[in-house]
C-alpha cells in the first residue's frame, strides 16, 4: 500500500497552540538546545585546564554581546528545562493531570524560569561589579 | 489463551525487547540534576567575567572538583538518553537512526572523559 493514499492525522499547523502543547515542544527544544550549552561548558573547562591564553579567548567570546545573548538563551533554556522537568516528575508520580492543574503548573514553570533567569543574570552582573 | 512463551513472560520485556531501564535512568539523572545544575548555575553566575586565576582556583577546590565531575557525568548521561529519544522519534531510516544514536553515545563518553580530565588536571596539577 502506498503511504501517500492513506489518511494522515492532523499535524502541528492544524492544531491550535495551547499552553500544554507549546510547553511540551519547548521542553524538547530547550533540551536539544542545552547540548550547545554543555559544549560551551566543556570548552570553558578545557580552556581553563589548557592555560591563561586559551581561557582569555573563551572569556572574550562569551563576554561579547553576542556571547552574552547566547548565554542568556542557554540560561533560560536550563531553568525552563529544569522547572518543566520537575513538572514532568510530578506527573510521573501521578499528580496534576487535570487540565486546570496542567495549565496552572505550566504558567508557574514559565514564571519560575523567567525569575530564575533574571536572578542569575543580576547575580552575574553584581559579581562582575556591574560591568 | 496466552501465546507468550514461559521464557518471554519471565523476561517480561514484550515487543519492545527492553524494559523501563531507559525511562527510569532518564528520571533518576533528572532528579540528580535538579540540585547539581542549580549549584552549577549559581557558581558560574558568581564566576562571570572571572580571570584564569580565579576560575582555576574555583574549579580545583576539592568540593567543586568532585561536584563538577559528578555533574558532568550525570549531564552527559542524561543528554545522550534524551537525544536518543529525539533521534528515535524523528529519524526513520534505520541505518541513519542506529548510526546517529551510536555517534551520540560515543561523543557523550568522549566529551565527558575530556571535561572530567580537564577538571582533574586543574585539581591535581593547577
Amino acid at each position: 500500500m502506498s503511504p501517500g493514499s492513506r489518511p494522515l492525522s492532523p499535524h502541528l499547523q492544524i492544531y491550535k497552540p495551547q499552553i500544554t502543547s507549546v510547553l511540551s515542544i519547548l521542553h524538547r527544544f530547550t533540551g536539544v538546545a542545552l547540548v550547545g550549552g554543555v559544549l560551551l561548558l566543556v570548552w570553558w573547562l578545557i580552556a581553563a585546564a589548557a592555560g591563561p591564553d586559551a581561557f582569555v579567548t573563551v572569556q572574550s567570546v562569551m563576554g561579547s554581546w553576542i556571547g552574552r545573548l547566547v548565554l542568556f538563551g542557554f540560561t533560560f533554556s536550563l531553568f525552563y528545562h529544569l522547572c518543566n522537568g520537575i513538572r514532568h516528575i510530578v506527573w510521573d508520580a501521578g499528580y496534576g493531570y487535570g487540565l486546570p492543574a496542567a495549565a496552572a503548573s505550566g504558567w508557574t514553570v514559565v514564571a519560575a524560569s523567567v525569575i530564575l533567569t533574571v536572578a542569575a543574570w543580576v547575580a552575574g552582573y553584581a559579581a562582575m561589579g556591574g560591568a | 489463551m496466552n501465546l507468550r512463551s514461559d521464557l518471554g513472560r519471565a523476561r517480561g520485556l514484550g515487543a519492545a525487547k527492553e524494559g523501563v531501564a531507559h525511562w527510569w535512568a532518564q528520571r533518576v539523572t533528572a532528579v540528580a540534576l535538579v540540585p547539581l545544575s542549580l549549584w552549577l548555575a549559581a557558581s558560574l553566575a558568581m564566576l562571570a567575567g572571572a580571570d584564569h586565576k580565579a576560575a582555576v582556583a574555583w574549579i580545583g577546590a576539592p568540593v567543586n572538583a568532585v561536584l563538577l565531575a559528578v555533574t558532568l557525568g550525570v549531564t552527559f548521561h542524561h543528554t545522550q538518553l534524551g537525544l536518543q529519544v529525539v533521534i528515535e522519534d524523528y529519524v526513520h531510516c534505520k541505518a541513519m537512526k542506529v548510526a546517529s544514536i551510536v555517534l551520540v553515545k560515543f561523543a557523550s563518553v568522549l566529551l565527558a572523559a575530556a571535561s572530567v580530565f580537564a577538571v582533574l588536571k586543574i585539581a591535581f596539577a593547577g
